[in-house]
């Protein structure tokens, strides 16, 4: 028979060979670009900031077109996320993007709980897809892929510092997504109070902490621009979908009577600078970050919650099957720990219960043993009674029958001197 | 108040880009990224020895994989079949692959072959076991692919038809791994010979329901057409050689015969050309997706179906397969708390019957002593009454008669005195 010897490396790990002509494996990158353009790409974006800082018109004005929505009205009653999915094409490049707006955001009077909803609403994308991935029969290549890649925080063009909303807010999602924040409507502010604002704002989210996505700048080829653009943010934007001429081109531009504000002008506002980092140069980086990083760590936190735990770090395989056995049969341990505690209890409460009944049946028995007893005692008296009543009667038929008998004899001694008197008399006459 | 944040919209709307907006160049970042990160892949070289596995490696990778410091398997006597893996490193055009060659010397040498297939699959499950260990840890660092992307499996050129041991190998594997069947040194049949050779195995694949790798389709139809010639030449004739001989000006790998040259990268002597296109230059990340995706799922479900399904009937582990292990603990303790709850409340109920009934008991048994000695009672009072009127009866006979004989006295005593009186009156009459 065939025995089994596996794997005898040639040499620790890879070594290094020398080609003496052209294989022609530098195309797997084009293969790979081939496969995920088949494929199709898929992006999705959170809009989070106050209702009215123009999060809708941001959009339109990103992607050069319209999508849903009318805008939202001041007096929702709580934040909820609405998000809509559309089909984008460029060229042969198919885009599936998903813009989730969140509604009523800052418009309470008590903010508290306003980050709840967008933390629930991550977290169920989360545990979307981590759920399918757990799956014994799944399909991971063809899942729509839900989870927030990029979160575009709309910070009020106020020229002074950060809410507290929003710190508290930016506090809680910067670690399940990639926060970049961006001043709404900044054509309300001027050049140095810019400068200003976004010193300060950069400063508060240091101090408190807050993660706010970087621009990669791993890769040579982006490493500068991207290093650059890291200096800018947050970018001060300006969104309309609406187009006056000038020159002789329309560009997209807000009018005012004192001049306008040209939306893809790079010294009006960091629009360009927006889309080129969010769009153009970062999406992928983007998409990537939120699968091996923010996605790891909600994995992570979940399966160690359910009580998983690698075995070994690093030495020991980690096996899965081994330790699916060792959790169900735990888990069912204790379901039947659980079932044998409550018939226990059951069992405890029928012996009490019993204990107490017989208690009670033992009291009524003793309480009509008594009142028998009482009974009896008296019927003893009755007895008695009866028997002296029985006795004076007997006494009293005595006497009667001696009276009477005295009474005949009396009256027979009477009746017979009468007799004699009587006869006496009669023999008289 | 808090409302809960819908999840996506299903309905997917079109939308028209109006202008630029840069995603087109996600497909840049994906090959920038790609390169970035280096490409690995594993090919496995199954046949009996001498079938010029380790020359047809070499010249497909245009480098000396198995040289004088590290010689081929096939230099080395063996008695068993070997598992044997070399790693190497080999770049191109700035694109890094990583490349593991899995050769299994010894295969189909012994003159019982009786299970020698046994450690290829031990070595492809094994493979997939670190896969699926390594991506089922908490803490899931970077995971290397080693699984085995390709199997090329040689056939010797008998010119008759496929043997006994080959469709055993192919059958117990075309599950497993992609399996691309290889007619070897092909130099030693004519083209007649070798279509009429390749026609027999094609039938007897398709006979034995063998499946090998098969090209996706296209939605190019050039490409598509292509496609269809190279099904067509299936199973590939191959010659490999080490040895570069020059031809016409023209230096080209091939073997030297007194006849002529074979040369290897001739399309009219060999389908050599073909198989080292299709592997490496169009559809080398196509394997590797079949593998993950067909291959390492179903190797992965079938593991983990066979942990939760664990004493489970077959038909309802049907149903079970497509939920993921956890939802389906999740569900188990869902089930088991209502059963639980069940239980509960029929012990309880039960119990409470049995109180009732207890208690009833009582209540019967009191009233039955109640009533009797109620009874009881009213019978001695009767006899109370009756003994009382028989008293009364008594004491008023006995007054009557004491005041009749008091009258009969008191007229005795009067008769008497009357006597005495008469007798003293004399006897009169």
């Amino acid at each position: 028979m065939a025995s089994t010897e596996i794997a005898r490396q040639a040499g620790e790990g890879a070594r290094a060979v020398p080609l003496s002509g052209h294989v022609g494996f530098d195309s797997m990158p084009d293969q790979l670009v081939n496969k995920s353009v088949n494929h199709g790409f898929c992006f999705n974006i959170l809009c989070i900031g106050e209702t009215g800082l123009g999060k809708s018109t941001l959009m339109d004005t990103l992607f050069n077109t319209k999508f849903e929505g009318d805008p939202n009205q001041h007096n929702q009653p709580g934040v909820t996320l609405k998000s809509n999915t559309y089909e984008l094409q460029e060229s042969n490049v198919r885009l599936k993007l998903t813009v989730v707006n969140t509604v009523g955001f800052g418009d309470q009077i008590n903010k508290d709980e306003s980050y709840k909803p967008i933390v629930d609403f991550i977290d169920t994308q989360f545990e979307a897809y981590l759920q399918e991935e757990l799956k014994i029969k799944r399909t991971l290549h063809n899942y729509h892929d839900s989870r927030i890649h990029a979160c575009l925080y709309f910070i009020a063009p106020t020229g002074h510092s950060l809410k507290s909303l929003d710190l508290v807010t930016m506090k809680k999602l910067d670690s399940k997504v990639n926060i970049i924040p961006i001043i709404a409507k900044s054509d309300a502010i001027s050049k140095s109070e810019l400068a200003k604002f976004k010193i300060k704002i950069t400063s508060e989210l240091v101090s408190n902490g807050v993660q706010i996505y970087q621009f990669p700048t791993d890769d040579e080829s982006v490493a500068e621009i991207n290093s650059s653009m890291n200096s800018h943010l947050p970018f001060a934007v300006v969104g309309s979908t609406e187009e006056v001429k000038i020159g002789n081109k329309m560009v997209k531009a807000r009018q005012y009577p004192w001049g306008t504000v040209q939306v893809e002008n790079e010294n009006h506002c960091d629009f360009v600078k927006l889309r080129e980092m969010l769009i153009r140069v970062n999406m992928e980086d983007l998409r990537e970050q939120t699968h091996a990083r923010h996605y790891e760590l909600y994995r992570r936190c979940k399966l160690e919650e359910m009580g998983f735990k690698d075995t070994d770090p690093d030495s020991k395989p980690f096996s899965l099957q081994e330790t699916y056995e060792a959790k169900r049969n735990e888990f069912m341990g204790e379901l039947q720990k659980k079932e044998e505690e409550m018939r226990q209890m059951f069992v405890q409460r029928v012996k009490e219960k019993e204990a107490e009944l017989k208690e009670a049946e033992k009291e009524l028995h003793e309480k009509f043993d008594s009142l028998k007893k009482l009974h009896q005692d008296e019927k003893k008296k009755l007895e008695e009674k009866k028997k002296s009543l029985d006795d004076e009667l007997n006494m009293f038929k005595q006497k009667k029958t001696a009276a009477e008998l005295l009474l005949n004899q009396a009256q027979q001694a009477g009746a017979s001197t009468t007799l004699k008197r009587d006869k006496e008399r009669k023999n008289f006459f | 108040m808090i409302e809960r944040p819908e999840t996506a919209v299903p309905s997917i709307a079109q939308r028209n880009l109006e202008g630029y907006v840069g995603f087109a160049n996600l497909p840049n970042q994906v090959y920038r990224k790609s390169v970035k990160r280096g490409f690995e892949f594993t090919l496995m070289v199954v046949g009996e020895s001498g079938l010029g596995k380790s020359t047809l490696i070499n010249s497909l990778f245009l480098t000396d994989l198995y040289s004088k410091d590290y010689p081929g398997p096939s230099q080395r006597i063996k008695k068993t079949v070997q598992v044997e893996q070399s790693k190497v490193l080999i770049k191109e055009g700035g694109v890094q692959l990583t490349l593991t060659i899995v050769d299994t010397p010894g295969f189909g040498d012994a003159v019982d072959n009786s299970n020698c297939w046994q450690p290829v699959i031990n070595y492809i499950d094994s493979k997939c076991e670190d896969f699926l260990n390594a991506e089922s840890r908490v803490n899931r660092r970077s995971m290397p692919d080693n699984r085995v992307h390709c199997c090329l499996y040689f056939i010797a050129p008998s010119g008759h038809g496929l043997k006994p041991l080959d469709i055993e190998f192919m059958k117990r594997l075309h599950d497993k791994v992609n399996v691309i069947p290889l007619i070897a040194k092909a130099d030693t049949l004519t083209p007649e010979e070798c279509q009429l050779f390749k026609k027999q195995i094609m039938k007897e694949i398709q006979e034995h329901k063998i499946k090998i790798y098969e090209f996706p389709d296209t939605e190019d139809d050039e490409d598509n057409k292509l496609i269809r010639k190279i099904k067509e030449k299936m199973p590939l004739a191959v010659v490999g050689s080490n040895v570069v001989i020059e031809v016409n000006g023209k230096k080209v790998r091939g073997r030297q015969y007194p006849w002529g040259v074979a040369e290897v990268e001739n399309g009219e002597h060999c389908d050599f050309t073909v198989l080292r296109n299709m592997l490496i230059r169009t559809h080398m990340q196509n394997l590797k997706d079949v593998t993950n995706n067909v291959h390492y799922e179903n190797y992965r479900s079938k593991k983990l179906a066979a942990v939760t399904c664990n004493g489970v009937d077959n038909s309802k582990a049907k149903g079970q397969l497509t939920k993921s292990p956890l939802a389906q603990m999740e569900e188990e303790r869902r089930d088991h708390v209502m059963k639980m709850k069940k239980m509960e409340a029929e012990m309880e109920q039960v119990f409470e019957m049995k109180v009732k009934e207890k208690r009833q008991k009582l209540k019967d048994s009191e009233a039955e002593l109640e009533r009797r000695h109620e009874q009881m009672k009213r019978n001695l009072e009767a006899q109370y009454k009756e003994l009382e009127e028989k008293r009364r009866v008594f004491e008023a006979e006995k007054v009557n008669w004491e005041a009749q004989q008091k009258i009969l006295e008191q007229q005795k005593l009067d008769a008497s005195k009357t006597m005495e009186k008469n007798k003293k009156k004399g006897k009169i009459f």
